[in-house]
């Protein structure tokens, strides 16, 4: 058995960097286990000709293609959504798409606004400073001045409209529906020792260059000057617990696969809304039979994915393609509830700029579109570079059945059970699918687009893990409370994306990050008395 | 072309007929077909996890063609590949990305395409800035966002 560490963190993606950086300056002696290992950008995709081919085998964003072994398999078979991810330093920045936007205000308060699901037991103003603090650590890009939301100050200019922005730009325009530039983790300019993006345009593998901040190039380095200790290639198995309901230290396999036992004082999970559940289940015992902090049946439950309806057309002018970030513009013209719209909340648009040949070859051959023979040529470059693309993020609201569970038979490389997703998109969602898709057609029309496609959902668009170990006051309807400490057990903290009580229609990491620097801020103003 | 392929000699053959039907050479643009040794080479070459369901596609496409598709004569080999095609499915699917992916990277055809044949990285690509006053009409729509 080693020595007992103050905080134990477990998983380096988003929220445990956060977390980390935040909790060094109480120079505890604070250390995080992480699965997979650190990686290295000279070998991501877009430095090699097969850069677009790996993203369908060692860089796809799905851990059961990747198949590494540090990525646990998941059965998704009752899912129309699969779980998309990335295991190692960095966890999902590391192959995210850095598009950055936060809840509204509105988000927190849906059932007091809107009469469905339930309120947060926070609001958005109590997570502003969080929000500012991430936005600085992670470096964000964008544009002041969007009438859609509250005011905010990026603290680096936007990226550049480029010729599919300005396409959109103009049709919006036409529409007369808003738009705006994204706010996005892409360094416009050399920043905090990250240079600026150079348009390698293949930002989700991996960013060759550094300018998109993943949390392994901007809060681990300062995590780590701080004193932070990170093991790699640590998967942890369960936490056990002492004679007083308290974590007593988590079980895990060190690099070589042996078991090891770290006992703490205190533990964070990290692990994203599907990983968190799995290790609480993974940690039921005589103590906790049904999985542990679970005496209110919800962990696994409400598990929410954003159901994207993504849409696009072809244009006559030349798109940006693959010569720029994927990052563009959004709008969020249907983000707020309408009713007369025939679904209650809403989404936001994520426009993209464009695919490189490979996938504009792929994808369109999977559509049909293609011809085998002599016509493949013509029809290819019609489309290759005139792609025109957006999706709309819908918010999904948080029902029970959708869940995650550990499955009976399917284990990890180190034989833990795996997760099991069941999860149905709802007639709320789907409705607002359906407006999303139509509406996009409007724009795409007025953008003088062409053979429209639409894949809703998309398929492996599950990469948004949100509510499985809810916050809350109430123990009953909660995993955690409303500063992050689970309610039956008062040493064990949760911070990832788990934690989320609805959805919003964003992107959730900039929100997911600004909980774990609250929940952080939290622990530290309660040193003395945190596990009372 | 590679000695440890983990297709048979004629399932390599087929593998190049196919690839020739499903993007033939054109003297128009000025590009090989998929069937020219080099892409071929390359298919070979990275082929990798998709092995299984490339030789699961080309099994069924001797089934449909009634036996190797080299044999036959072009009308026929063509029946069969669109017989295959129009049956779908995972294994056609990866057949026709494994073709693609090697075919969209080739060097000839990549400059044909008005592209540079790099990685993207270290050179990466200018971005046109645009013209921000598209933005005025937004920036002067009054909160749309609900206080609660
Ligand atoms: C392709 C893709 C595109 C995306 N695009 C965007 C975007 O544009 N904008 C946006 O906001 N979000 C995006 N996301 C989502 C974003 O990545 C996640 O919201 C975010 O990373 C979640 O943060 P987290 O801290 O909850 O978990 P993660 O970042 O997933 O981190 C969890 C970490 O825990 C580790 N872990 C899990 N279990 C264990 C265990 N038992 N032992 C040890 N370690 C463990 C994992 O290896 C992982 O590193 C995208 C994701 C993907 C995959
Ligand atoms: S486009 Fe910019 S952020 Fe994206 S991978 Fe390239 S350099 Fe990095």
């Amino acid at each position: 058995m080693k020595d007992p560490v103050d905080v134990l963190i477990i998983g380096a993606g988003a929220s445990g960097a956060a977390v980390a950086w935040s909790l060094a300056e109480t120079k505890m002696h604070i250390l995080c286990l992480e699965q997979g290992g650190w990686m290295n950008p000279a070998t991501y995709p877009s430095t090699g000709r097969d850069w677009e081919a790996r993203f369908y085998c060692d860089f796809s964003p799905s851990p059961n293609i990747r198949a590494r072994p540090e990525d646990y398999p998941i059965n998704e078979e009752g899912s129309p959504i699969k779980v998309v991810n990335f295991n190692g330093v960095g966890g999902g920045t590391v192959m995210y798409a850095a598009h950055f936007p936060r809840l509204h205000p509105s988000d927190f308060r849906v059932k007091s606004l809107d009469g469905v699901a339930d309120d947060w037991p926070i609001d958005y103003w109590t997570l502003v400073p969080f929000f500012e603090e991430n936005d600085r650590m992670m470096g964000v890009s964008g544009l002041a001045g969007d009438p859609a939301i509250p005011p905010r100050n990026p603290p680096m200019p936007p990226l550049p409209l480029g010729r599919s922005g300005t396409i959109l730009a103009k049709a919006m325009n036409r529409l007369g529906w808003h738009w705006w530039p994204s706010d996005t983790t892409v360094a416009t300019v050399d920043y905090e020792g990250r240079a600026r993006c150079i348009n390698l345009g293949h930002c989700t593998p991996g960013c060759a260059q550094g300018a998109k901040a993943s949390t392994d190039i901007t809060y681990w380095p300062a995590a780590l000057r701080a004193g932070v200790e990170l093991k790699t290639h640590c998967r942890v198995r369960a936490i056990t617990t002492d004679e007083h309901g308290m974590a007593a230290g988590a079980l895990y396999h060190d690099e070589e696969g042996k078991e090891q036992f770290q006992a703490a004082h205190a533990i964070v999970i990290a692990c994203n809304g599907v990983g968190t559940p799995r290790l609480l289940l993974n940690s039921a015992s005589g103590r906790f039979p049904n999985g542990l902090a679970n005496s209110s049946g919800l962990v696994g439950r409400n598990l929410m994915f954003h159901p994207y309806a993504q849409i696009y057309g072809y244009v006559d002018e030349p798109t940006d393609s693959n010569r720029a970030p994927p990052t563009c513009l959004w709008s969020k013209e249907f983000y707020e509830t309408d009713r007369s719209r025939g679904f209650v909340r809403g989404y936001t648009y994520q426009f993209g700029r464009g695919v490189g040949p490979v996938f504009e070859a792929v994808t369109s051959e999977e559509k049909g579109l293609l011809p085998w023979g002599a016509g493949h040529h013509a029809a290819f470059r019609r489309r290759n570079g005139h792609r025109l693309a957006m999706s709309a993020i819908c918010e999904d609201l948080p029902e029970e059945h959708n869940r995650v569970t550990l499955d009976p038979v399917l284990k990890d490389s180190h034989g833990i059970p795996a997760p099991r997703i069941d999860y149905r998109i709802s007639e709320n969602s789907a409705r607002m699918m359906e407006h999303g898709i139509a509406s996009a057609k409007e724009i795409l029309a007025a953008a003088g687009a062409s053979d429209i496609c639409v894949n809703s959902p998309i398929l492996y668009g599950g990469w948004h893990l949100l509510g499985t170990a809810r916050m809350g006051t109430d123990p009953e309807r909660s995993v955690v409370n409303e500063w992050g400490r689970a309610h039956d057990v008062k040493n064990l903290f949760i911070v990832d994306g788990s934690l989320f009580v609805t959805s919003g229609g964003v992107n959730p990491t900039s929100t997911i990050q600004a909980l774990a620097l609250y929940v952080a801020d939290q622990m530290k103003r309660r040193l003395s008395n945190l596990f009372d | 072309m590679t000695t440890n392929s983990p297709l048979s000699p004629t399932e390599r053959e087929d593998l190049r007929v196919i690839a020739g039907i499903i993007i033939p050479a054109s003297a128009e643009f000025d590009v090989p077909g998929a069937d020219d040794p080099a892409i071929q080479a390359e298919i070979l070459r990275t082929l990798g996890r998709d092995a299984g369901l490339v030789h699961e596609a080309l099994d069924e496409l001797a089934r449909r063609a009634g036996g190797p598709l080299a044999v036959l004569d072009p009308a026929r080999r063509e029946a069969a590949a669109m017989k295959l095609r129009a049956r779908g499915g995972a294994a056609v699917a990866t057949l026709a990305r494994v073709v693609l992916q090697c075919y969209y990277r080739d060097d000839r055809v990549v400059r044909s395409l008005g592209l540079e044949p790099r990685p993207p990285y270290p050179q990466g690509h200018v971005l046109e800035d645009g013209d921000w006053s598209l933005l005025d009409p937004v920036r002067a729509r009054p909160p749309m966002w609900r206080l609660p």
